[in-house]
Formats: structure tokens, C-alpha cells, sequence
């Protein structure tokens, strides 16, 4: 049982936390009758994919992903101009020195996605709010099936 | 300039958005023109793509110059398959937009520069989900049209579209994030986010091809975009969602947004994952097909029950979706079935259009908004209720309409692979709509004008002069979905140059 904890769990920790997290997200999201609730799970649900795109690119012992001074001038003029194809060859980067910014960048795409989702939400719960005075879904539903068609 | 169209075909809803919102927000009279401007410049664009498709073959750009070497740069990509869903879109938002123009006198929500803002929005995330080339893309431009989805929906003046919003909102977001949660397994096993990157790593590792992480972020981005396009069990939000929404919503986001997340599931299993995926398991397609079955029975059953005419409508966009998923899955050998499924999306969206383009007709100009307030239908408005007939028999799929070519060919793909119950279902579901369409032909034809039906309109007084406005984009869709039919040899040809020529790319590379 340890033997598996230790070559399953342990080096992939960050990938089952992450789907705990979610798990736990969705639920919230699914099974809360609150609406703000709800929404406080939806965001859980999101942020877990943020981990779980963020521990894709992490390497143990690597540092930010930008060229310095000590792969020489030549380096970093070439990767000023763009770099390139050609660079990879002319220049070689030991890719385990460097952290994969790629999916980083990716979750700051993400994260904007996720605030602009909460900001709607809220603005809708505070629509239905007024209209309904209450947010308990159960309430809101009871009231809506009173309504007559008003569409 | 010209070299750079599938990009403006994009761009160009977009700053009309922000125009819209700097200078509509003053001056109201400004709005329309300037969303129609944004639109007809769209519409050229995706004109000019489609016509350098058919001319040239399929075209790849990249946005800023950034070509494939660095792997991050944005690629769009306009073949066969989506340069004519770009022109679909970009005619369905032009009448969308038509139907909608603000009319004075009128304080309707759904009239506001915010309105006019939102749904620009919406057609820069349909039109950006076309054509893009890129896998993590693709779920930013849905998260676009998501989120202004739920704010054309809350905009209604019933209390009740606030909370199918709300609805909405958490189902979609769920749904993104499966996808989401594909392309990040997507992008752990091959280290690259350009689709057409991905398709030659896939292609020549058939190890990683086969491998357990590929299968999974397969079903994340399947559930995800299922989700989204309202696939039977997973549709619960699309019937409230599309009939409670101001009418000026729905006209673009029923025809539109279940289509455009279609065709994400069809670019994504054949540019990304290939179509081996389905042929070379059987098992797994065969129980996707029996999925799309079933929600097929589910939106026909679902519509027979529905007193209301949107309601109506949107459990048939459930059965709808049902025949292009399962027309995708079928795996027939000349891919008869995915080219009825790719015409069926452009025939789709023109029949939806011009049906709901009539619902809201009816509803603003009559007040009907159930089948029994159609009665009287021909005499009170022979224009809206023909167009509606003609909706109604593409729906149903009567020969020279756009519906029964795509049946056609849905059923020739079903055939050469041998799904029956997928062809019964089809059958099953065109009787269906056979009887729901006839029961309201039979009500607007036979029925007795109500005695009360003029003065009930007290509210709208200015209906005989801007009538017209709303009338001439359902006529439009309507000839559409005529003329989609009867010309639909050169769409065929045009989705079949891009299909089969992937079949020799396929074949050759496994």
C-alpha cells in the first residue's frame, strides 16, 4: 500500500489533488440549492484546472523562462530579433533548465475567463435577487412555475 | 488587403463592438448602422474566403505573421468545411440584425447599444470558433460567445430569462471547462496546441496516438462540447435558455451557437484527433451513435408535448443536434455521413433561422406565442405564415428544401455502415415533425380568425409600417432554405473536396 502511495500519488501529487479539488467543485456547483454557493463552486471547479495547466509546466529546479546574459551576447540579441528555428540549433537551451511558460500564460487567459464568468453571474444573481427576492434555487423555482406566460 | 480576409472576417464584429459601445451609448441612432457595417463587412470577407477555397483550396493564415516553427503563433484555417459556415453565420446574423433594428417608440430592452454590443460579441466568438486553427483558442472564443449568450438571454423582460440564464451560465461553464480540461491533457501528451501540429504528431506516433491520456482528453472534449450544443441527456438548459429570450436574441443564438459547437466536435476529431478514432472503434462509435438516437427520440417526443411555438422549436434543435452527432459517428467508408452532417449544420441553421425569424414575428406582431393563437395564420399574414410553411417543410424534409438533401445523405452514410436504428430514428423524427408542422399548417389555414386579434394589439400601434423590417429577413431565410437545397450541388462538392482529399492524407500516413 505505501509501495503504491509513493510511485502513484506521490510524484503525480499535484494531478490528484487536482482532480479532488474539482471533484469537490462540481459538486459544490451541481448540488448546492444557494445560488451564490453555486457559483463559489463553479469558480473551485475552474481554479482546479488552473492547477492543473500550471503543473504541467513546473520542473523541479528549473527558473523563469527567459534568456540571460549568461548564455552570451550573441544569444540574446538573436533572440531579440525573434529568434527562431535556426536559433534552437545555433544556440542550444537545455530545456530543463527552464520552466514551459506556455501553459502559464495559457491560465492568465484562463483566470480573465473565470472573472469575467463570476462578474456575470453575480450581476445575475443580483438581477434575480430583486426579481425574486430570495436565492435559494427551490424558492425561485416555486415562484417561477406561478408565473403566467409572459413571454 | 485581400490576403488578409479570414482575419477581418473576425476583427471586424469586433471593433464594431467597441464602436457600438462608444459612440451607440450616446447616440442610439448609431447602433444599427454601425452593426450593419461590421456585419456586411464580415459577410464580403467570408464571401471572398469561400470563393478562394473553392477556387484555390483550403487556406491557412497566421495572425501577425507568427508561423508554425514557434508552435504558439495563431493559426486560422478556412477549407471546405468552415469557410461556408462562415458565410452561413455571417447571413443569419445580417437577418438576425435586420429583424432586430430599433424602431422608434419602442423601449425594449433588447433595443439598447447593449444589445447591439452583445450580439457582436456573439458573432465575433461563432466566427472566431470557425476558423481558428488552434485547439486552446477554439475554448476562449467558446467562453466569448458563452458569456455573451447569457447576457442576450438576461436582457429579456420576463423574469424567468434571468434565471435560465443563471441555468445556462453553470451548465456552460461546466462544459467549457471539460474542454478546457481535454486540451490540457491534449497538450500534456503532445506539447502542442496548433491543431494541424497535433494531427501530425498523432499521425506519426501512433503509439501516443493509442495512448490512455489521448483516449481521455478525446472524452473531456467530447462531454464538453456535447454539453454545449445541448446533446439529449445533457440539453437541459437549451429549451429555457433559447424560449425566454427576447426574440432579437434567439434568431442568432438558437440557428447558431448548437451548430458552431457541432462543427468544433467534427473539426476536432477530423483535424485533430483524425477520423480513426471512430472507424477503428467500433464499439465506442456505435455507442455515440446510439447517444445521438436518443436524443433524436428525446426532441421529437419532448416537441410533441410542447404547446408553445419557441419551446417547439428548441426540442427540435435537440433532435436536430441528435442527427448531426450521430450522422458524424457513423464511420461509413465514403464518409457520406459526415458530409450530410457538415450540410446539414449550413441547411440547419437556415431552417432554425427562418423558423424562429417567424415565431418572432408571430409573437410581436400577433402575440402568439402558443399553437392556438396561430389560427387565422394565412389570412391575417400570408407572407410570415408562407415562409414559415417553407421552414417548416425543410424541417420536415419535403424534396427540393435544404432538410431533405441532408437527410439524404445522412441516411446513405447510415446505410453503407449499417446503423438501422440511427435511419429509424431519422425517419421517426422527420414523421414527427410531419405532424407537429401539419398540426399548425391545419390551425393557421383552417382555423377562424379571432374576433379579438385587432384590437389585442394596442401596444404597437407603428406594427404596419415597420412590419416590413421584420418580415423581409424571414422571407430571405426562407428563399434561403429553398435555394440551399435546390443548389446544393456545389456546397456537396465543396465539403466533399475537403473530406475525401483527407481520406488519401489518412490512408496515407497510417
Amino acid at each position: 500500500m505505501m509501495e503504491w502511495i509513493k510511485t502513484t500519488i506521490v510524484p503525480h501529487f499535484n494531478f490528484w489533488i487536482y482532480v479532488v479539488i474539482m471533484m469537490l467543485g462540481l459538486w459544490a456547483a451541481i448540488g448546492k440549492n444557494n445560488l451564490i454557493k453555486k457559483l463559489i463552486g463553479l469558480s473551485i471547479f475552474q481554479t482546479a484546472i488552473l492547477l492543473l495547466y500550471v503543473s504541467m509546466g513546473v520542473k523541479e529546479g528549473a527558473s523563469i523562462p527567459i534568456v540571460d546574459e549568461t548564455m552570451g551576447e550573441a544569444a540574446v540579441d538573436f533572440m531579440a530579433q525573434g529568434g527562431g528555428a535556426a536559433g534552437a540549433t545555433a544556440f542550444p537551451i537545455n530545456p530543463d533548465l527552464f520552466a514551459n511558460p506556455l501553459p502559464h500564460v495559457l491560465m492568465l487567459t484562463a483566470i480573465v475567463v473565470g472573472v469575467a464568468t463570476l462578474g456575470v453571474a453575480l450581476a445575475l444573481c443580483q438581477v434575480i435577487f430583486r426579481d425574486f427576492g430570495t436565492l435559494e434555487e427551490p424558492e425561485i423555482l416555486n415562484q417561477i412555475q406561478t408565473i403566467q406566460d409572459d413571454v | 488587403m485581400s490576403e488578409h480576409l479570414p482575419v477581418i472576417v473576425v476583427l471586424a464584429p469586433l471593433f464594431g463592438a467597441v464602436i457600438v459601445g462608444f459612440f451607440g451609448t450616446r447616440d442610439r441612432h448609431l447602433c444599427f448602422p454601425i452593426a450593419l457595417t461590421a456585419l456586411a463587412l464580415s459577410f464580403v470577407c467570408s464571401i471572398g474566403v469561400v470563393h478562394h477555397v473553392a477556387t484555390v483550396g483550403a487556406w491557412d493564415y497566421f495572425v501577425g505573421g507568427w508561423e508554425s516553427p514557434h508552435g504558439v503563433g495563431i493559426q486560422l484555417r478556412a477549407d471546405g468545411v468552415n469557410s461556408l459556415l462562415l458565410l452561413a453565420i455571417a447571413v443569419v446574423a445580417l437577418l438576425a440584425l435586420v429583424y432586430s433594428i430599433r424602431q422608434d417608440g419602442e423601449k425594449d430592452a433588447e433595443k439598447s447599444p447593449f444589445f447591439y454590443v452583445l450580439f457582436l460579441l456573439l458573432c465575433v466568438g461563432l466566427f472566431g470558433i470557425t476558423i481558428t486553427g488552434d485547439a486552446f483558442n477554439v475554448y476562449v472564443l467558446i467562453e466569448i460567445t458563452a458569456l455573451t449568450s447569457y447576457g442576450l438571454v438576461a436582457i429579456g423582460s420576463s423574469r424567468r430569462s434571468r434565471v435560465a440564464a443563471f441555468q445556462y451560465l453553470v451548465i456552460g461553464t461546466v462544459g467549457a471547462s471539460f474542454y478546457l480540461i481535454g486540451v490540457g491533457y491534449l497538450y500534456l501528451a503532445v506539447g502542442s496546441l496548433n491543431m494541424a501540429d497535433i494531427r501530425t504528431i498523432l499521425a506519426a506516433n501512433p503509439e501516443i496516438a493509442n495512448s490512455r491520456i489521448i483516449g481521455t482528453a478525446l472524452v473531456f472534449i467530447l462531454l464538453g462540447v456535447w454539453t454545449k450544443m445541448g446533446l439529449f441527456p445533457l440539453h437541459g438548459w437549451l429549451p429555457n435558455a433559447y424560449s425566454y429570450c427576447p426574440s432579437g436574441s434567439a434568431n442568432l443564438m438558437a440557428p447558431l451557437v448548437t451548430k458552431v459547437s457541432v462543427y468544433v466536435m467534427i473539426r476536432i476529431l477530423f483535424g485533430v484527433f483524425g477520423l480513426g478514432v471512430i472507424t477503428e472503434n467500433p464499439g465506442w462509435s456505435d455507442l455515440v451513435v446510439l447517444i445521438a438516437v436518443g436524443s433524436i427520440v428525446a426532441g421529437s417526443v419532448m416537441a410533441l408535448t410542447q404547446r408553445e411555438i419557441k419551446k417547439m422549436l428548441c426540442c427540435l434543435i435537440v433532435a436536430e443536434v441528435g442527427y448531426m452527432v450521430g450522422g458524424t459517428w457513423l464511420g461509413d467508408a465514403g464518409r457520406w455521413g459526415l458530409t450530410g452532417s457538415m450540410y446539414h449544420i449550413l441547411a440547419d441553421a437556415m431552417m432554425t433561422s427562418c423558423l424562429f425569424l417567424a415565431a418572432g414575428v408571430f409573437a410581436k406582431q400577433f402575440g402568439a406565442t402558443r399553437l392556438e393563437h396561430l389560427s387565422g395564420l394565412f389570412r391575417r399574414s400570408p407572407w410570415a405564415a408562407g415562409a414559415f410553411t417553407l421552414g417548416g417543410l425543410a424541417m420536415i424534409g419535403v424534396p427540393p428544401m435544404c432538410g431533405f438533401f441532408s437527410k439524404f445523405y445522412l441516411i446513405r452514410g447510415a446505410i453503407d455502415s449499417g446503423h438501422w436504428l440511427y435511419i429509424v430514428a431519422l425517419l421517426g423524427s422527420s414523421l414527427v415533425n410531419a405532424i407537429l408542422f401539419f398540426r399548425i399548417f391545419e390551425i393557421a389555414y383552417f382555423g377562424e380568425v379571432p374576433e379579438s386579434s385587432e384590437s389585442s394589439e394596442g401596444g404597437c400601434p407603428t406594427r404596419g409600417r415597420h412590419a416590413a423590417w421584420r418580415t423581409a429577413p424571414l422571407l430571405v431565410a426562407a428563399a434561403l432554405t429553398l435555394l440551399l437545397g435546390i443548389f446544393n450541388r456545389p456546397v456537396i462538392d465543396l465539403i466533399r473536396g475537403t473530406v475525401v482529399e483527407n481520406i488519401d492524407i489518412v490512408s496515407m500516413q497510417e
